[in-house]
């Protein structure tokens, strides 16, 4: 090797000036628009932004595995001082998996479901030229173990379907180091996952990043995450960076207003204490009330194998205020809220809505009942029809129900449309035109069409971007005072929690653990469950940084 | 798979097979006229009207349609399918002589559709030449706008007139199949290539096909290892659906080729109304139908481990 005029070696990563574009039906479009950065070996890098800004796109193009319609329209992506973005993909697939390696963001579909776990470890080696069967698997049962998955033998022999999402991240994550890769990139891997489970993987990847010296590129639109977990920070946005450096300084003093604003945004345990506080509500009829409730599912298709999905739970929720039912996934906070809105049967116990028993309710009364709830689901692509204008489906509860001339529907979709902060542009054109968080918003026009007294927010706002879920959180609000709704919001995220709800019941395994005011319940927490929930919210270090 | 899954799915078939000999019994019922009208009242062989209702009596032609039912299923249910009143012989002797014919055209048919297909949909995929991905592409739709009986006629008119491989008359018993199976296998290959290709474009938007590609492997490697498996499932519900289209293509196909097979029969049968012929085929065809579907519902768990289990898991 001859002597480098610089001392320094090269980066073990160096992207530079990178320009990328997608063909779509109008042209191509730029994403990436002359991005340069750095990753040093065995350094963390979090590439962090919002939905659209370009951070995925980046990772796909440092490991070659653009979608077909994207294409590098210039600049360099340089691993140990070689440029590989002009490799071949046959050229690029020794390098994959070998020295770069994936940590994807669904690990419900990133594996492949009619190939056993252990076929699916096993691959890597065979891919890079492994041939010797009894070695492979003893690597695979190794990687199993030290990922942290029980009885890697059993593991080994099970389909992806017979794992949890945290299980099989882990897998996933056994898959990335399985060859000591210099670099992993980890788009979004905790993302889908549950705080507990999220921090478990986190911590499983520092493990072993310290153990290989191994490199990562985080990507991720979680400003806690990367502040806990990255040594430097790259924020992005419509594909250009605005701002990158050392974690605690750009978190910390941050000097662009985009930075500034998503650290604003992002919902924290310590800045929800600022919350308005919420007139005292009216005391009365209880606007929900669930007593000694059980509901068990059959297993087996008879009696013999029941699973309890909810025992004996009790809570009740005051009109016009927020009750949020937190959990893992899992602990039967879905469960709980499909029986309120009638949708599952109670096996026992009972639930009483606006003063009706729900489970009595048949026909005719059952039908006109549900005027009186309604619920916003979490994914808004796909909860609206895409083949209906947005005011179509806003319309569509109405004609359900006494019938109301067309005119006055229309105006009254159009005012509730206004109301929930849509362009009168929108109206007319179908939700593939529209944002997810105009979409929550359009699900949210939808929900409140029929005037109900109670909304169920099934993880209305976990989809969305902060800044997003920062407005949709602020309508959620504004519209509770206006109408005095009632809020059944449901949500794995305690931070967004802390941020809207008044009263909060935690579940564990169909069990309410603990219940009471949020601040009681958050600040002084009686149970280990309860108080590892609130752990493993990420964001320690921004608190810290406030 | 539970014994009481297959049981039921057993149940179901046999109530199939009834609904279609109840189906075609009253639909021929119906049909104004009937063979012994044909064969025996045209005067061509100069009977007496008293000989003719004699022939009817032994026919048990004019007895009550209920009771006529009932004689004939009893008769299927011990496996008696009658007499053929054209062909003078028994329904069973008829079929058993026709059978294999057909078996083998039917059977090399679906076998070169289903080569053809998965030739066409895995060459596609992999091709890195855009104009040979466009050519083989663009196969299906033409190929399932081709009429059997015009593809036939003009397979004969260039392998055995112009081009003198393959000769019309005289054939051998395999040179003779070669004709008949192509063009009974083109027609059905092209849904299955559709569908099949469609599926692995699917599939090959899954992120596990991208973690896949992440660990290093080659485009050929995940086509044959990951999609392909997954991409199954469409292409084999078609598969047992497309076997009525098989039996409807060889009566096409053993016309064209005068090939003497079941679909010739069925051909025959048809002109002549020999109601007891044409009762046993729909039968049997019926009974190759439920046959291939069972079959194939019993495939899915074997392709998809997530099958094997009544109760889904946990997401």
């Amino acid at each position: 090797m001859s002597a480098p005029v610089d001392v320094s070696p090269p980066p073990l990563l160096s992207i530079e000036d990178l320009v990328v574009s997608y063909a779509t039906a109008a042209g191509r479009t730029r994403v990436v628009h002359g991005v340069s950065l750095d990753i040093r070996a065995g350094e963390v890098v979090a590439l962090v932004g919002e939905s659209g800004s370009g951070k995925t796109t980046i990772g796909q193009s440092v490991i070659g595995l653009l979608p077909e319609n994207g294409r590098i329209d210039s600049g360099t992506v340089r691993l140990n001082g070689t440029p590989i973005s002009d490799w071949s993909q046959d050229r690029l697939d020794g390098l994959r998996g070998a020295r770069i390696s994936l940590v994807p963001q669904d690990p419900g579909n990133s594996l492949n479901p009619v190939r056993t776990i252990g076929a699916q470890v096993g691959e890597i080696f065979r891919i890079h030229g492994y041939r010797d069967r009894a070695e492979i698997d003893r690597r695979v049962l190794e990687l199993l173990t030290r990922v942290g998955l029980s009885d890697p033998e059993l593991r080994a022999r099970q389909y992806p379907h017979e794992l949890s999402g945290g299980m099989r991240q882990r897998v996933l994550i056994a898959i990335a180091v399985a060859l000591k890769p210099d670099l992993i990139i980890a788009d979004e891997p905790t993302s889908a996952l549950d705080v507990t489970v999220q921090r478990r993987i986190l911590d499983l990847i520092d493990d072993l990043r310290a153990e290989t010296g191994t490199a990562v590129l985080l990507v991720t639109h979680d400003l806690g995450i990367a502040a806990d977990r990255a040594d430097r920070v790259v924020v992005l946005q419509h594909g250009r960076i605005q701002e990158q450096g050392a974690a605690r300084d750009v978190l910390a003093r941050p000097t662009q207003p985009y930075t500034r604003q998503l650290l604003a945004d992002a919902p924290s345990l310590a800045r929800a204490a600022q919350r308005r506080p919420r007139p005292a509500s009216t005391p009365g009829e209880p606007a929900i009330v669930v007593e000694d409730l059980t509901v068990d599912f059959s297993v087996t298709g008879d009696r013999r194998g029941t699973f309890r999905a909810l025992d004996r739970i009790g809570f009740s929720v005051a009109a016009g205020t927020t009750h949020a039912l937190v959990g893992e996934s899992g602990s039967g906070k879905t469960t709980a809220s499909r029986t309120v809105v009638g949708f599952q049967s109670p096996t026992s116990g009972r639930v009483q809505v606006a003063g009706a028993d729900v489970a009595s309710l048949r026909g005719e009364a059952l039908r006109q009942w549900r005027r009186t709830i309604q619920l916003v689901y979490q994914n808004p692509f796909a909860s609206l029809d895409p083949r209906q204008s947005i005011r179509a489906i806003v319309e569509e509860p109405l004609l359900n129900f006494a019938p109301v001339p067309a005119a006055d529907r229309r105006r009254r979709a159009e005012t509730l449309l206004e109301r929930v902060g849509l362009p009168g542009a929108t109206f007319g054109r179908p939700p593939a035109a529209l944002s997810g968080g105009q979409r929550q918003r359009v699900a949210i026009a939808r929900a409140l069409v029929l005037d109900p007294a109670i909304l169920v927010l099934d993880e209305a706002v976990s989809a969305l971007d902060v800044t997003v879920q920062a407005q949709i959180l602020a309508l959620l609000d504004e519209l509770q005072r206006e109408r005095g709704l009632t809020y059944l919001f449901v949500s794995h995220d305690l931070a967004v929690v802390r941020q809207i709800a008044d009263t909060v019941s935690v579940l564990q395994q169909g069990r309410i653990v603990e219940s009471g005011p949020v601040q009681d319940v958050f600040l002084h927490p009686l149970t280990a469950y309860t108080r590892d929930l609130i752990d493993a919210v990420p964001g320690r270090r921004l608190q810290a940084a406030e | 798979m539970s014994s009481r899954y297959l049981v039921g799915r057993l149940g179901q078939a046999l109530l199939v097979l009834w609904a279609a000999f109840t189906a075609s019994f009253v639909l021929l019922q119906l049909l104004p006229g009937d063979a012994i009208l044909i064969k025996f009242e045209g005067g061509d062989l100069g009977l007496s009207p008293q000989q003719i209702a004699e022939i009817r009596l032994a026919y048990g032609a004019d007895e009550p349609v209920l009771l006529q039912y009932v004689h004939t299923l009893a008769g299927f249910l011990q496996g008696h399918f009658g007499y053929s009143i054209q062909r003078g012989v028994p329904v069973t002797e008829a079929i058993l002589a026709n059978l294999p014919a057909t078996a083998w055209l039917t059977a090399l048919g679906f076998a070169v559709a289903t080569l053809l297909a998965g030739t066409i949909a895995v060459v596609s995929s992999l091709t890195g030449l855009r104009w040979l991905r466009s050519l083989l592409r663009g196969l299906p739709p033409l190929f399932v706008s081709v009429p059997v009986f015009w593809l036939g006629i003009v397979l004969i008119q260039i392998f055995s007139f112009r081009l003198k491989l393959i000769p019309v008359i005289g054939a051998g018993e395999w040179e003779g199949l070669v004709l008949p199976v192509l063009t009974l296998a083109v027609p059905i290959s092209a849904p299955l290539a559709q569908v099949l290709i469609r599926a692995i474009d699917e599939v090959r938007t899954q992120p596990f096909v991208t973690v896949a590609r992440a660990k290093g492997a080659s485009s050929r490697w995940v086509l044959f290892r990951h999609v392909l498996r997954n991409a199954l499932g469409p292409t084999l519900t078609l598969a047992g659906v497309l076997f009525g289209e098989l039996l409807a293509g060889a009566v096409v196909t053993e016309t064209v080729f005068g090939l003497n097979g079941i679909g010739r029969m069925t051909e025959q049968a048809v002109n002549n109304q020999d109601a007891a012929v044409l009762q046993a085929v729909v039968v049997i065809s019926a009974a190759g139908f439920v046959l291939i579907n069972l079959a194939v519902d019993l495939l899915y768990p074997l392709i998809d481990p997530r099958l094997r289990k009544t109760v889904g898991a946990t997401t």
